[in-house]
């Protein structure tokens, strides 16, 4: 520890961490920031959430979509879907409800004009996809095979069954494992494929491990929660679908209570371990590396982006200096760290 | 479309606007990039605020020279209260500029700006290069009360063809803008419509500018979250090109459009046409 970064284990100024056992500096000074999904490497840990960041598009106006690890793009569904009426959101203390209803142009139109321009443009896309029938994310991923940029699937299971009266698929162990089972048989052997959970369940523990038997690569965590606002003026909810799904930082302690508690399973061996995405709420580099501490091998930042368009690079710049000056000389060395 | 740019802004002037404030903001390298209808997101608070998305305003004047912009605000909530609160010398995040501007005509034209409120607040720049590009200008601003209107005397500088109203007539014509509307469109002959204000009023300013062969283009005020085109919470229905009917983006394909492809009655329902309205019924 007296290379690189200078050692700052050993500074008296770090003397109030408690410093990790290994770490391993990178000549000139860097710290490797690269992890693994499944059989992709990404470069850094940093990915925007689903829903948040469109395409890559628009966010390109305000950052490189390939200085980050991966930009996840909004769920994709079989044919365009017009989302629901609005209003479609209302701000809530340190968070948001949103009732987007998966608005989308369909994985036609997904595949021929936004997958393109992100490849294009050097970003690694992983690829948010969701039905209302296991056939359907079978469709959704085989259309995706061979598509340019593609790092992974990310398989938004907080969608409706529509076989079972509209229950969402995440909410149960056997729906969950139906689906993540069809999409990983379905998509290219390379391609890692991600389960997206919902905390709204008894055992979020139940459902990841139900995920990692079908075969997921890795586990995304969390989506939003239901919740709703009712406006005190017109005494009526605020929102059109009347519920919507809570997130920002008001969630974070959720989330990172979520991840804590499936990586703890993994680390018993109640289930395989795999790498688990870890959001809800990052602002910092600080939270980013909460969930990391809890875990998480990845992380995405969703709402946030609506307050700071360029977070995502931000929160990458802050999560760095945060591990060197907590003296991990890798991102790997910190994962799950909170454990110990 | 102009690239934004999200920078502290410095508060530079600060003042009452009758109703409203007005607020003058040194954002280093946005003003020489606005044009007239484009916004600006606003954060609220620090960055461990409480409220997580910023406000969207109109772009009121953007001065390259002084690398200021400046916004007319009206206190409506628990967001604008907390701007009312900032002194000249505090600082705000700002996103800008956003959203596509208003289209101006490509030749010298009878133009009729109509605003309700602090809808006016991006039309008088509009005029100036209107009135600079050979064209001429009328305006008719409305609000409900006369300390609601805002800038009759911006509009005098420019034209003597200024008509106000107000629903309780304490200042000009008592009632809608759209009352006198059909009048000053024949008499200057009008060419287009600009409209910016609630979503009632632009509706009935299309309606009205259409049966005169005008043609309207409105800003409309939809709630946002994220300003820039990632979230999809501020669509409204509109009709494309091709013919087709589509929630699009007011951030971003707006908030200026042209008024007669909203489908104004519809905003706020899922009409069965539009595209990807059957996808819904599904689950
Ligand atoms: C393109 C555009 C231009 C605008 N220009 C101006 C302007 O020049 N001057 C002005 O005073 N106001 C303008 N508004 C409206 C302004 O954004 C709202 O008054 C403001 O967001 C209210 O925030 P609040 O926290 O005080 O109210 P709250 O009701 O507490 O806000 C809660 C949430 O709802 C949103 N919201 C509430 N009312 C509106 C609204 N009318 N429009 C959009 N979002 C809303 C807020 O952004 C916030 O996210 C404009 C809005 C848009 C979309
Ligand atoms: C406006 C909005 C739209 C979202 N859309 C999706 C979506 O299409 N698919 C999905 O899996 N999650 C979606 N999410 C959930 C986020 O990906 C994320 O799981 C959640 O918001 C928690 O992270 P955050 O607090 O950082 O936003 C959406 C969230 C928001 C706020
Ligand atoms: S406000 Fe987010 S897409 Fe328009």
């Amino acid at each position: 520890m007296t290379d690189g970064y200078g050692g700052f284990a050993d500074n008296d100024d770090a003397g109030d961490f408690d410093a990790p056992p290994s770490t391993i500096m990178l000549p000139g000074g860097g710290i490797d920031l690269a992890t693994r999904l499944g059989s992709t490497l990404l470069p850094n840990p940093v990915t925007t959430a689903s829903g948040c960041a469109g395409y890559g598009k628009e966010l390109a106006k305000f950052f490189e979509p390939a200085a980050i690890g991966a930009v996840v793009t909004k769920t994709i569904m079989p044919y365009p879907r017009s989302g629901r009426a609005t209003p479609r959101m209302a701000e809530t203390p340190s968070g948001m409800l949103n009732s987007i209803g998966l608005q989308g142009p369909g994985i036609d139109a997904f595949v021929e004009r936004d997958l393109p321009w992100l490849a294009a443009r050097g970003g690694r896309t992983i690829v948010s996809i969701a039905g209302g029938h296991v056939d359907d994310f079978v469709a959704l991923t085989e259309r995706l095979k061979g598509a340019p940029g593609v790092v992974g699937i990310e398989a938004n299971i907080s969608c409706p069954n529509v076989a079972n009266r509209g229950q969402v698929f995440a909410c149960n162990p056997a729906t969950s494992y139906d689906v993540i089972r069809a999409v990983r048989d379905a998509a290219d052997p390379l391609v890692p494929v991600l389960a997206k959970l919902s905390p709204d369940v008894t055992s979020i523990v139940d459902i990841a491990r139900a995920c990692v038997e079908a075969g997921a690569d890795g586990l995304s965590m969390i989506n939003t929660l239901l919740g709703m606002v009712i406006d005190t003026d017109t005494m009526k909810p605020v929102l059109a679908g009347v519920t919507g799904g809570l997130s920002g930082p008001a969630v974070r302690p959720v989330a990172v209570r979520c991840v804590h508690q499936v990586h703890a399973a993994m680390l018993d061996g109640q289930m395989a371990r795999v790498p688990i995405v870890g959001m809800g709420g990052i602002r910092t580099g600080l939270d980013a590396l909460e969930f990391i501490l809890a875990g998480a091998a990845a992380v995405s930042v969703g709402t946030v982006i609506f307050n700071d368009p360029s977070a995502p690079v931000r929160i990458l710049d802050e999560l760095r200096a945060a591990l060197i000056a907590r003296g991990f000389g890798s991102l790997e060395a910190a994962i799950g760290y909170a454990h110990r | 479309m102009a690239l934004p740019l999200q920078v502290q802004a410095e508060i530079v002037g600060r003042e009452p606007a009758g109703a409203y404030h007005r607020m003058v903001l040194r954002a280093p390298g946005i003003a020489a990039r606005v044009e007239p209808g484009h916004f600006v997101a606003v954060a609220i608070g620090g960055a461990d605020s409480a409220m997580l998305l910023r406000r969207a305003f109109s772009i009121h004047r953007a001065d390259p020279a002084a690398e200021t912009i400046d916004v007319v605000f009206a206190e409506a909530g628990r967001g604008t209260r907390e701007l009312a609160r900032l002194r000249v010398g505090d600082s705000v995040n700002v996103v800008a500029p956003l959203g596509t501007p208003f289209p101006l005509p490509a030749e010298p034209v009878s133009a009729v700006m109509v605003a309700g409120g602090y809808g006016s607040a991006p039309m008088f720049a509009l005029a100036e290069k209107i009135v600079a590009d050979g064209g001429s200008v009328a305006f008719v601003l409305g609000a409900a009360t006369a300390e609601r209107l805002y800038g009759v005397d911006q509009a005098l500088a420019i034209t003597e063809d200024v008509v106000v109203t107000t629903d309780d007539g304490s200042e000009g014509v008592r009632g809608f803008v759209t009352g006198p509307l059909p009048e000053v469109l024949t008499a200057v002959q009008a060419g287009v419509v600009y409209a910016c204000g609630p979503m009632g009023m632009l509706r009935a300013v299309t309606e009205v500018a259409t049966e005169h062969d005008a043609r309207v283009f409105t800003a409309v005020e939809e709630s946002m979250a994220c300003g820039v085109g990632v979230c999809m919470t501020c669509v409204l229905p509109v009709v494309g090109d091709d013919g087709v009917s589509r929630f699009v983006r007011s951030c971003v394909d707006g908030p200026c459009f042209d008024g007669t492809k909203v489908r104004w009655d519809d905003a706020g329902t899922i009409p069965a046409d539009i595209e990807g309205a059957a996808a819904m019924g599904a689950h």
